[in-house]
């Protein structure tokens, strides 16, 4: 599977070896970190870590996706996405490829295909469908906003949500509507490319996803207080 | 952070002064060695401009030159160790050559903007016929006579070259006597200095294409536009941007926030420097020789005569103030009666910042220097919406009254509807409203003839859609007497291309044989720029026949200004009158608007024909090629 992405890498840069130098689409690279944080609780506080990065060209470039959540120096969830993009309209990408959860254990792997944009009203959205072993099927759903109080002091509110087809027990995850998470972060955009920020984070846990955690002493409906930094290059 | 913003001086408050005022005395002293205080002398010969070269042979030589705007020192891709390069004086009838040096580390070149020449001689880099660039370390020798005369400028067309430095001036004396006089003669070359790496902004406007836009509308605007208008007046009015998810605040993609702008090379902090005595007739040769910006040049006190626009005699008009788009050139004169001093000012489109000069009887003297305007905001009209929509917002109060209150900014919809009228097919339905305003007995703009525009109807065909066009503008129309965003009905008399009538005859009075449509097109989030939806890589080139007369409508459908430049041949620009059409080497395209311009397939060979706003340059960009 890896293979396979590294030669899609190699794909995309190839163009770049037929054109000149100077051409209107120059391979380039972009990391984001947007959400780097810690987030305050009744016990230990997690890390959290979402993150992405593409190198390509206007048009198809290759995404890397992570995501994950550090406790008491262990990882207690770590997702990998790897996807070839392609934009289909002005302003949608569609994207395919594969999903790897390292954490928690077992891991899981699936087929990923989903789209990201920008909606009308300026909505930043992003939408996945994962198809997994033994038949699982999750879907995901990303929807940011951003108000501009200044040129610099931004008000972020962000939905996630998580369904799945299945129980899939082993990783605390229950049919239906799993998990929603709601956020609203404010942050001061130093430079374009750092900002601090503050903010609050409210995640709920649904159906059986909710048992399986009251089973392993886990909450299932929190409000965490959050801090961090939001940096690209 | 101290780069972005250095400490005020004077009365202007900080918000206004983002833009880099640059390093006072520090700029362009080259070769003087880098003294922490400056003589008065050296202060002076920095505040003059660059040398001028007079003659018709001339040793030319780039080389990486140490340059210091903003209190970093940076290297300029200088000719012969200067920026703006020496000004160049040539006699109409010589014929010139240029021997161009290359010390530089890449491929260079240089193109004569707006001189009439053999392609193999106009320096583009495997467009003009047999010229692949100069390699370094060669020797390049241009050599063409001199056919015409005026106010012109040089620059690479290699790279981003022109954003670090490799631009300079072109003066022609005519053989014939001009047809005005005057005392005194300067050139005022408008730039913009960056102490980024051109390919880094580049780079940062494809990853966040309004990196450089510190004027986004904020919650507080739209509180306040809510409680003016309530909420379906707010909806009424934000619902098209919304749906269309683009930004009213979009003026320029790279601003004061990076640039430091020059005028004459020299900072806003340090002021070019004119002399005059009082009652003389002082010619300006303004040249925007910025890579991005679009400047609105005025100065305070003084009435200025514009007697030529791209090097072309016009018709005198007397403006308070005129809009120069990147790569034109206005020629003006002013008559100072006053023993004071005068600023000129050149305020970027955007308000993010200035270039300012002084005009003075004595070096020590200054002028007060006037605030920055407001901030343009895009209208409806700007993005090219259908003219029943304005109407329906204009009501009973003069256009665009409601849209924008407070803002001294109007829709354009007057300009178009004054010139535009029975050019568009969606016009049908606002016909009567326009009846009520009377029409000139003069043939209109848009009925067909030499000088007067197409009577086609705007057509959306030869667009290729796909994800690198993000709008149409579904209604453009002729705008010519509009001056543009930020500088309707701003209470100065202000230049527009509706003023242009070519001092004499029309050139070449046929009719156009053939019409080409041609569309602006782009991805502004995605930072894609191309014409009719296919970029420069992927286009065939535009083929002319030798001897042809041709009409090129430019179609505007991204929400820009596009200042656009034809190489080799005049765009003889269609302004209302057949028998006087101005001639033109660039011209700007207003968001959603449209132009037209005929031009005569004199010259044989390839020529580029493109945006000249450097970073829409690789994509919006055509080869055109005359056999």
């Amino acid at each position: 599977m890896k293979k396979a992405f590294f030669g899609l890498v190699a794909v995309l840069m190839l163009p770049g070896l037929t054109h000149s130098a100077g051409g209107d689409d120059p391979v380039l690279t972009k990391v984001m970190i947007d959400q780097l944080e810690v987030r305050a609780t009744d016990g230990p506080d997690p890390w959290v870590l979402d993150a992405q990065a593409w190198v390509g060209r206007d048009l198809q470039k290759f995404w890397m996706k992570v995501e994950g959540e550090y406790l008491d120096g262990n990882a207690t969830e770590a997702e990998v996405q790897a996807l070839y993009s392609r934009a289909i309209a002005p302003y949608w990408d569609l994207q395919v490829g594969w999903r790897h959860d390292i954490r928690p254990d077992p891991s899981r792997d699936w087929l990923a295909v989903g789209f990201e944009g920008l909606a009308p009203y300026w909505f930043e959205v992003e939408g996945a469908a994962f198809i997994g072993e033994s038949g699982q099927v999750g879907a995901r759903l990303k929807g940011e906003y951003e108000w501009m109080f200044t040129q610099r002091w931004v008000l972020s509110p962000e939905l996630e949500m998580n369904l799945h087809s299945k129980d899939d027990e082993e990783v605390g995850v229950g049919s239906g509507l799993s998990d929603l998470q709601l956020g609203l972060r404010l942050r001061y955009e130093v430079r374009r490319e750092f900002a601090p920020y503050v903010g609050v984070n409210w995640t709920r846990k649904f159906g059986n996803t909710a048992d399986f955690a009251r089973d392993e002493g886990e909450d299932t409906n929190d409000v965490q207080i959050v801090a961090g930094v939001r940096v690209w290059f | 952070m101290s780069k972005f913003y250095l400490p005020p001086q004077g009365g202007i408050p900080l918000s206004r002064r983002r833009f880099v005022q640059g390093l006072a005395a520090g700029g362009a002293l080259l070769g003087l060695g880098m003294r922490p205080r400056p003589s008065y002398a050296d202060q002076l010969r920095v505040r003059m401009g660059p040398q001028v070269l007079r003659g018709s042979r001339f040793d030319l030589s780039y080389s990486p030159t140490p340059v210091n705007y903003t209190g970093k020192e940076r290297f300029a891709t200088a000719i012969n160790g200067s920026v703006p390069a020496p000004v160049l004086h040539w006699k109409e009838g010589d014929t010139v050559t240029l021997n161009v040096t290359n010390h530089l580390a890449e491929d260079t070149s240089i193109h004569w903007h707006g001189i009439i020449l053999p392609s193999s001689q106009d320096g583009v880099p495997n467009i003009s016929d047999g010229f692949m660039g100069i390699a370094p370390g060669e020797t390049y020798s241009y050599r063409f006579p001199v056919m015409q005369n005026g106010t012109y400028w040089y620059h690479s067309h290699s790279g981003f070259q022109e954003q670090t430095g490799a631009y300079g001036a072109i003066v022609i004396d005519p053989l014939e006597p001009e047809p005005f006089s005057y005392d005194r003669d300067y050139v005022v070359l408008l730039s913009d200095w960056s102490d980024e790496d051109p390919n880094a902004i580049y780079a940062k406007l494809k990853k966040l294409s309004h990196y450089y836009n510190f004027r986004e509308r904020t919650v507080s605007e739209s509180v306040a536009e809510i409680e003016e208008k309530g909420w379906s007046g707010f909806w009424a009015n934000r619902g098209m941007w919304n749906e269309m998810r683009m930004s009213d605040r979009d003026i320029s993609d790279v601003t004061g926030y990076t640039y430091t702008f020059l005028m004459n090379g020299v900072t806003p902090a340090d002021g070019w420097l004119g002399l005059f005595k009082r009652g003389e007739r002082v010619r300006l040769r303004f040249i925007n020789a910025a890579a991005m910006t679009f400047f609105d040049v005025r100065i305070p006190g003084l009435q200025m005569t514009v007697v030529a626009a791209d090097g072309q005699y016009v018709e005198p008009v007397s403006v308070d103030e005129f809009r120069i788009g990147v790569a034109e050139t206005y020629d003006v004169l002013v008559e100072p009666h006053d023993d004071r001093a005068y600023t000129v000012f050149a305020q970027a489109i955007d308000r993010s910042g200035y270039a300012r000069g002084t005009l003075a009887p004595d070096p020590s003297l200054v002028a007060e220097v006037p605030s920055l305007d407001r901030a343009p905001i895009l209208t409806h009209g700007d993005m090219g919406m259908a003219m029943d929509h304005s109407m329906h917002d204009m009501g009973g109060m003069g256009p665009g009254q409601q849209d924008m209150p407070g803002k001294g900014e109007n829709e354009p919809a007057m300009g178009a509807m004054k010139c535009g009228a029975a050019m568009m097919a969606g016009m049908d339905h606002s016909q009567h409203d326009m009846a009520a305003m009377g029409q000139a007995a003069k043939p209109s703009m848009g009925s067909g003839g030499a000088g007067y525009g197409t009577a086609q109807p705007v057509s959306y065909d030869a667009v290729r859609m796909g994800p690198q066009v993000d709008m149409l503008a579904d209604a453009a129309q002729y705008r010519l007497d509009d001056p543009g965003v930020g500088l309707r009905n701003n209470g100065r008399r202000v230049l527009a291309y509706a003023d242009l009538f070519r001092l004499g005859p029309t050139d070449d009075p046929r009719e156009p044989g053939r019409e080409i449509n041609l569309h602006l097109t782009g991805n502004m989030s995605r930072y894609m720029w191309s014409m009719n939806g296919i970029k420069f890589a992927d286009a065939e080139p535009l083929q002319l026949k030798y001897g042809e007369r041709v009409r090129i409508n430019l179609i505007n459908d991204t929400m820009m200004n596009h200042p656009i430049h034809l190489h080799g041949m005049w765009s003889d620009l269609e302004t209302g009158d057949g028998k006087k059409i101005p001639r033109k080497h660039t011209a700007i395209v207003q968001p959603g608007a449209m132009l037209s311009y005929l031009v005569t397939a004199d010259a044989m060979g390839g020529w580029a024909y493109h945006c000249h706003l450097l970073y829409h340059m690789p994509g919006m960009f055509r080869k055109v090629v005359v056999s």
